[in-house]
């Protein structure tokens, strides 16, 4: 008698062999290979994710898993302009997920070492050979992210930054497409010595199935920004894994800022591993028709004195279908935890859906833990309050609409790129209009 | 206050900011006065150890059930085989051995029903006495005949008695029987009213809805079952007990509750068992079918034994319970108490099918020592303009896992919904947890739904509210907090809130800050 739980996973392998078994690893030298190896063979393990996975729950990882990148219909990109235009920066272009010399700056900054993966694989950069998958294979318990090594076994590029002083400029990482089948792989690695500070910003469609990791170990006392914009490709497919651990008095904020695409799925699996630790996850949706966005979050606090926020708030439409799964574990040892999780939809009409599994594990007394989940339309006193005051019922709505996402939005440290931001989303709001 | 038992000291570490030494003491104490830890030494048939084809045939043959019965547990158990003990519920359970257990047990004396008093066995009276049922019950609880005339003293509250596989007797069934109340053991429902059975057994909770509720379907012995007519407010409470003794032995209760259209029914139910070395299996079914206008109020105050300070010992508690609103306006309330069992897996559920249904949830779950408890509710909103409530209140202690584990599910067509949902953690000492588990599924706009939860932590703007009308801090925290623990144990009947009260006597006022 072959119980289901067994059968599932035999399924899951089978599936995972399947998909490897035409795939040879990326050329590189003795470390990455070793790691690539090991990734791969925890891929087979752990098999390939399907729908009825837990973790899988409300999104289907059928097209993220497929053979076969489902083709995606070029983006006009002259629709929309590319984000953080007017930041001065270091621009680190991928087109199809090959890195393009000639669109970048020069890959050199004050206070960084720059790599492409490309390079690094074949020489022995002795602090990327420590990190390269390292992250990624911790952030496999208690959760399993097979996709994500899955990307660590065969992704062939990607960056590499080693952060030692402040850093003059963001570096910002700009995605093109070229083919409308372009199916990337990217694995970033960035290592945040004690003090360091850096800004990492990220913008563009990247490729019609995107699979992203990006590995990022915080020292004690750095401070790491991370803003990314996930572009309005309407077809486009990705699934992004932050992977992150955090040292004493470390920093870390995220924001994404995601508006449409047929299928995303952002995962963040945070570590915080010294006292007095602060790791800010933060992230506006707006989705319009066959739209599937998903927030996977999973906060560990392993250390006393830290600090977690988590908040999300997601505008749907048209059968657009938001998810959020958040987590703030609690270790014994982390004492005097402030955990902080909050995760909102509005509804814009009745055929949008969120679905959402806001968690807390908690093995500590002493702390502060809180997470809240509404989801609602707009209150009809508040628009009635607007338009009483002559304001029109589109402009009504839209003060609402903004006035919902802001929480999320001053996640953003810079002024200037919450500004850039919240414009973004009201051009979005004003043509997505009934 | 009991008295505390040597073992259960209090750590001087436990005690800090916002948790005081009485209700560290208090939760400590409850685990260590176990009071129904004692056990009846009484002669029992049993069925042989084990469960195959022919246990399940001969558990339906002692009832006298019809063969369709027979069939739909041999179905239930032939799909039980195909199936898997749950793995998702944050419990560490090692694996049980269903073949090492009783599956069913009768006490020798209730083989031929005795005719009075003195032909009952008197342990079983003991058993009832020592439990704190009065004597007037008892003589009917016991299975005399007749006994039934005689008027009881105060409020009227009846009660059907589970002991081990058997119900011994139900109380005041002539004059729930005029008001056109059914209120008796299933086994006899099966035989009385078997149309009533075959049209609602199993609809609310199919055979193959879970392992435990397989399980259960195949090899449930008893539990109760009551029909509401139609317009018929049920004149009395009505109460089950149930009462683990015989070692080695499972309790597989069934209950199912029918209110009819406009009726009205309070429902308590009750359990102890005695202290052992061994766990024990208890998995219960309950199923509610609430129609038209009807309202149902289910409360539980469970106290099964949770096993000793180091963990060795307890009943295993796998409950399956879910009522089904079925008709528009339909109502339904869970109130649970879960203070007892070694292990608690139990979600007391709300399907909201007819428009303008009501479901409420409220649950205080206190787990000490090795205790684990994996509980909530769901509540599935169909219809129209559904409300669901839910409240729900973890205390852990010493090494325990406290757990809420909930779903609110609106679906496309439950227009107007609206959900609201708190649940509270207070942890007592470094080493246990608290854990939350909320699934949300929103599939409309026009519902609302609101799911908060905190640990140790009051909310801020009923605090402000207070401290603006002149209060202090410690003040206003101890009047949001006991007005809202009041809101709990309220919800119970006044017979149970009493004994709820005693059994949680936790000062909570001083646990928050």
């Amino acid at each position: 008698m072959v119980f289901p739980r067994q059968k599932l996973l035999a399924q899951k392998r089978e599936a995972a062999e399947a998909r490897l078994a035409p795939l040879t690893l990326p050329q590189g030298g003795k470390w990455i290979t070793a790691a690539r190896e090991d990734a791969r063979a925890r891929l087979a393990a752990t098999g390939l994710p399907v729908k009825r996975d837990e973790y899988w729950k409300y999104t289907d990882p059928a097209s993220l898993t497929a053979a076969q990148a489902p083709e995606a219909a070029l983006y006009e990109a002259d629709r929309d302009a590319m984000a953080f235009a007017d930041t001065e920066r270091l621009k680190i272009v991928f087109v199809d997920g090959v890195f393009d010399p000639a669109a970048s700056d020069e890959l050199a900054l004050d206070g960084v070492e720059i790599a492409l993966l490309s390079d690094a694989a074949q020489a022995d950069l002795h602090w990327a050979r420590d990190l390269y998958g390292a992250l990624e294979a911790d952030g496999q318990t208690p959760v399993e992210r097979p996709l994500a090594a899955f990307n660590t076994a065969h992704a062939a590029e990607g960056v590499l930054i080693r952060a030692t002083g402040k850093a003059a400029r963001p570096i910002s990482l700009v995605y093109r497409r070229r083919d409308a089948g372009a199916d990337v792989l990217l694995h970033h690695v960035l290592k945040l010595e004690p003090g360091a500070e850096l800004t990492v910003l990220e913008d563009g469609p990247a490729a019609a199935r995107f699979n992203q990791v990006m590995e990022a170990d915080i020292a004690d006392g750095a401070t790491l920004h991370h803003i990314r914009v996930q572009g309005r490709d309407h077809e486009r497919r990705t699934v992004a894994h932050l992977f992150a651990r955090l040292g004493a008095e470390s920093v870390f904020k995220s924001f994404t800022l995601t508006a449409n695409g047929a299928m995303v799925r952002n995962e963040a699996v945070i570590r915080l591993n010294g006292k007095g630790g602060v790791a800010h996850i933060a992230g506006t949706t707006v989705g319009d028709g066959a739209f599937h966005h998903d927030d996977t979050v999973f906060i560990t606090h392993a250390a006393p004195g830290c600090e977690s926020r988590q908040v999300f708030k997601k505008v749907l439409r048209h059968g657009a279908v938001g998810v959020f799964q958040g987590k703030i574990l609690v270790e014994q040892p982390a004492q005097l935890t402030d955990g902080y999780q909050i995760s909102q939809a509005l509804l814009l009409d009745e055929n949008a859906q969120f679905l959402a599994k806001p968690e807390l594990e908690i093995y500590a007394d002493d702390v502060k833990c809180s997470h809240g989940s509404t989801s609602g339309e707009i209150d009809p006193v508040s628009l009635f309050y607007l338009r009483a005051r002559g304001i029109p019922e589109a402009e009504a709505k839209l003060l609402l609409v903004l006035a919902f996402l802001a929480e999320a939005l001053d996640e953003i440290e810079d002024p200037d790129l919450a500004e850039e931001l919240r414009g973004r989303i009201e051009n979005w709001l004003r043509r997505h209009t009934d | 206050m009991a008295a505390l038992d040597t073992t259960t000291k209090v750590r001087d570490e436990d005690i800090r900011d916002g948790v005081d030494r009485e209700t560290v003491e208090t939760v400590q104490s409850m685990a260590g006065t176990y009071k129904h830890g004692w056990e009846t030494d009484i002669e029992m048939e049993f069925a042989p150890k084990g469960l195959n084809e022919d246990i399940v045939r001969l558990i339906s043959e002692k009832n006298e059930e019809p063969a369709w019965l027979t069939e739909w547990r041999l179905d239930a158990y032939r799909r039980w085989q195909t199936m898997e003990s749950p793995d998702w519920a944050m419990l560490d359970i090692p694996p049980i051995d269903y073949q090492d257990q009783y599956y069913y047990a009768k006490p020798k004396s209730m083989v031929e029903k005795p005719k009075s008093l003195d032909e009952v066995d008197p342990k079983l009276l003991e058993t009832y006495e020592k439990l704190g049922i009065p004597l007037k019950e008892q003589m009917i609880l016991a299975g005399v005949e007749g006994a039934e005339g005689a008027a009881a003293e105060g409020r009227k509250v009846a009660v059907d008695a589970v002991f081990d596989s058997v119900s011994l007797g139900t109380t005041f069934k002539d004059e729930l029987a005029k008001a056109g109340v059914i209120f008796c053991s299933i086994s006899e429902a099966v035989r009385e009213h078997p149309e009533l059975v075959k049209k609602y057994l199993g609809s609310v909770v199919p055979q193959n809805d879970n392992y435990f509720a397989a399980l259960n379907s195949a090899v449930f012995s008893d539990g109760s079952f009551v029909y509401i007519p139609e317009g018929v407010r049920c004149p009395m409470e009505l109460s089950t007990y149930f009462r683990i003794n015989a070692e080695n032995t499972g309790q597989f209760e069934r209950t199912l509750i029918i209110a009819e259209k406009g009726s009205y029914v309070s429902y308590l139910e009750g359990c102890t068992a005695p202290k052992r070395d061994t766990h024990q299996l208890h998995a219960a079914v309950v199923e509610i079918v609430v129609l038209e206008d009807a309202e149902v109020k289910y409360s539980t105050v469970q106290n099964w034994y949770p096993g000793d300070e180091n963990g060795v010992g307890g009943i295993y508690n796998f409950v399956t319970k879910r009522a089904d609103c079925r008709e528009a306006r339909a109502k339904v309330m869970w109130t649970q108490v879960e203070t007892g069992s070694a292990v608690t897996w139990k979600y007391p559920s709300c399907i909201l099918r007819g428009d303008d249904t009501q479901g409420e949830f409220y649950s205080i779950a206190i787990t000490n020592n090795h205790q684990q408890a994996d509980t909530g509710t769901k509540m599935i909103h169909l219809g129209k303009n559904s409300k669901s409530r839910i409240v729900s209140k973890g205390i852990s202690a010493g090494f325990a896992q406290n757990t809420y584990r909930g779903l609110v599910t609106m679906h496309p067509k439950a227009l107007n919904s609206r959900n609201y949902t708190q649940c509270d953690s207070l942890l007592i000492g470094d080493r246990c947890g608290a854990h939350t588990v909320p699934y949300i599924e929103v599939k409309n706009a026009s519902s609302r739904v609101e799911h908060e939860a905190t640990t140790s932590k009051v909310d801020d703007d009923q605090l402000f509210y207070c401290r603006s009308r002149g209060m202090d801090e410690e003040e206003a925290v101890a009047l949001v907090v006991n007005g809202f623990c009041r809101e709990v144990l309220q919800a119970l009947p006044m017979e149970f809130a009493m004994e709820a009260q005693a059994l949680v006597a936790i000062s909570l006022e001083g646990s928050v800050g």
